[in-house]
């Protein structure tokens, strides 16, 4: 990789960087809205005894907490992903595209500015859900949830990033919001145990990325899965790495009106 | 200031046939296919080649070709939706061609897209800052994407804020500048990495007459002590005038006329100088029949029109034969051809008839970024 191409990744992630600081509203409203998810349901259904599939003596909180990182993460990644559309929306992209770098370069800065967006995010949910009564992960935990974040995040920047290539303008961007987001939330265990769901819906959601991201993070926090994380990481990455190249793939070949 | 020594006389000292008959070449446009004029490699900043752009059923640009040389400053004149936008963007490696080459600075722009990027600089139609960003920190980062060092940049970015006199207002946001003061900013962006080529889409859309005036300075200044090559496009007929050193003017994709715009409006025919005449008409006509340079003398009610060629030297010496033969004129109207005029005969519109496109599309601007 040239020189060029590390100055572009650099420059295009400080961007990122300096938008997100200097818009407090952003950065507030990022993080409310998991916030109250775990809050009210962590305070709301206080010890997990009442729900059957958690196990025994695990407080409720505990078990929402890497939920709610991986939804943090989830929709924090999916939004840097699409920024490329805001970027088109108000002209930016062109001045991105037109620079002498490799698309690539392009694809790793932003990727490189959501994850970090992503997991600064996430790990102030984390700091939340231990206020909030969840134990204290080890660090070997901690850190292996790092991983779990990272795979996460780039996972659904990649699914972002194939869509706005896709879209001309913004117009689709509810539609995304409604059908595709919300499902794979909802879809991928992070508020309650996948057994809870009928047969067909469970199978949508052992087809689900999430489902393996929220899982890693429980083993990784709490010590407790319904997967091995060996099956985790490994489906996570094959999801990870193919979002990736998807992602960059199309960007690579979008046009700017 | 510093900007382009060196380069710049040798460019400017490639003189160029400028008065190319308008004729061969539309008369190769037309045929689509048949070879330009040779035009030696190293002589052309820009060289297309029945270059095609559709867009399903519409075909935005048909079969364009057209060379450009170092050091020119050259324009594409055409109402809205004529095609001229598509043309800058299959040449800054935005879009890819349907169909034809193109090469800029020698590097084909579909198999070369990088040399062609680093060899331009551009100032697209729209706004294409970011908002939340200052002055120095959009400069900054475009200065990041052409690879300068930290050193580099600041001593650039001192340099272009100076050229467009926003040195004062490079720390606040781009969202808080103005119109003009974006526009200035964009346009000392596109020269911050020193391109041999600049491409400018329609500078001065919407911007007052006075900074409208300080742009067209920066580009000649641009042009002419810089020696960058720029190619602008425009709807306005006297931005093209005043600034171009040729003109094409596009018309449903096509170029229909090239050529300097000085041998454009001559091809329109003379001036006219148009005489209101208190007293003395018909002593002034006999005064004036025999002189060899006025190709024509039409008279009616009071008003003497005369059909010269430069016609802006000829009326001190009109003056002095009605002195001369004492009659006594109440006011002298000059009308010299426009492009205006060059459009409309190539095109059958004139060029303000297509303006209503033009606004509808600048409110839908406005209403999108708020």
């Amino acid at each position: 990789m040239m020189k060029q191409d590390l100055y572009a990744i650099y420059s295009i992630w400080l961007r990122e960087m300096l938008r997100f600081f200097r818009l407090k509203s952003r950065l507030f409203g990022s993080i409310a809205s998991p916030f109250f998810f775990l809050a009210f349901l962590g305070v709301g259904f206080g010890n997990g005894a009442s729900l059957p599939g958690i196990p025994q003596g695990l407080a409720y909180v505990s078990f929402l907490t890497p939920g709610i990182i991986g939804m943090t993460l989830l929709f924090s990644a999916t939004f840097a992903g699409l920024s490329v559309l805001w970027d088109r929306e108000f002209g930016f992209l062109k001045e991105i595209m037109v620079a002498p770098v490799s698309r690539i370069a392009i694809v790793l800065g932003r990727t490189a500015g959501g994850l970090t967006t992503g997991i600064l995010q996430a790990v102030i949910i984390l700091i939340s859900g231990i206020f909030l009564g969840m134990a204290m992960p080890s660090i070997q935990g901690f850190l292996m949830s790092l991983v779990f974040m990272i795979l996460i995040a780039a996972t659904f920047i990649g699914l972002g990033l194939a869509f706005a290539s896709k879209m001309e303008d913004m117009s689709g961007f509810s539609l995304i919001m409604n059908f595709l987001i919300f499902p794979l939330f909802f879809l991928s265990g992070a508020l309650f145990p996948l057994d809870r769901f009928p047969g067909v819906v469970k199978d949508l959601a052992y087809l689900n990325p999430l489902t393996y991201g929220v899982d890693g993070l429980r083993y990784s926090l709490i010590g407790t899965s319904a997967f091995s994380p060996a099956l985790d990481l490994a489906v996570l990455t094959v999801y990870c790495s193919a979002m990736l190249f998807l992602g960059a793939y199309l960007f690579e070949n979008t046009e700017v009106k | 200031m510093g900007l382009y020594e060196g380069r710049q006389k040798s460019v400017i000292a490639d003189s160029f046939c400028r008065f190319e008959k308008v004729t061969e070449i539309t008369g190769a446009v037309e045929q689509g296919n048949v070879a330009q004029p040779a035009l030696d490699g190293n002589d052309a900043a820009i060289s297309i080649h029945g270059l095609t752009k559709r867009f399903g059923n519409i075909t935005a640009v048909n079969q364009i070709s057209l060379n450009i040389k170092k050091g020119e400053l050259f324009g594409l004149l055409g109402a809205n939706g004529a095609g001229k936008s598509t043309i800058i963007k299959m040449l800054t490696t935005m879009l890819t061609p349907t169909e034809g080459e193109a090469r800029v600075w020698g590097h084909d722009v579909v198999k070369e897209r990088n040399l062609v990027r680093s060899s331009i600089g551009v100032v697209f139609q729209d706004p294409a800052v970011d908002g939340m960003l200052t002055g120095r920190e959009n400069l900054d980062f475009h200065g990041r994407m052409y690879g300068m060092d930290g050193e580099l940049r600041k001593k650039r970015m001192e340099e272009v804020l100076e050229l467009v006199d926003l040195v004062e207002k490079a720390d606040e946001k781009l969202e808080d500048y103005s119109g003009g003061m974006q526009r200035r900013l964009e346009i000392a962006r596109g020269l911050m990495h020193y391109p041999h080529v600049l491409f400018l889409d329609e500078p001065t859309l919407g911007l007052d007459a006075q900074t409208r005036r300080h742009i067209w300075q920066y580009i000649r200044n641009m042009n002419e002590e810089k020696g960058v090559t720029i190619i602008l496009t425009t709807h306005y007929m006297e931005e093209a005038d005043s600034l171009c050193d040729r003109v094409a003017i596009i018309d449903n994709g096509k170029i229909v006329a090239l050529d300097t715009p000085e041998n454009l409006k001559d091809e329109i025919g003379s001036d006219t100088i148009s005489l209101d005449v208190q007293s003395g008409a018909e002593a002034l006509m006999q005064s004036l029949r025999p002189i060899s340079w006025i190709k024509s003398i039409i008279a009616h009610n009071g008003n003497i029109e005369l059909m010269v060629d430069r016609a802006q030297s000829r009326i001190p010496e009109v003056m002095q034969h009605a002195n001369r033969c004492c009659a006594k004129i109440t006011s002298v109207g000059l009308h010299e051809p426009t492009l205006e005029d060059v459009f409309l005969k190539y095109t059958g519109r004139k060029i303000k008839e297509t303006v209503g496109s033009a606004n509808s599309m600048v409110a839908r601007m406005h209403m999108r970024h708020g």
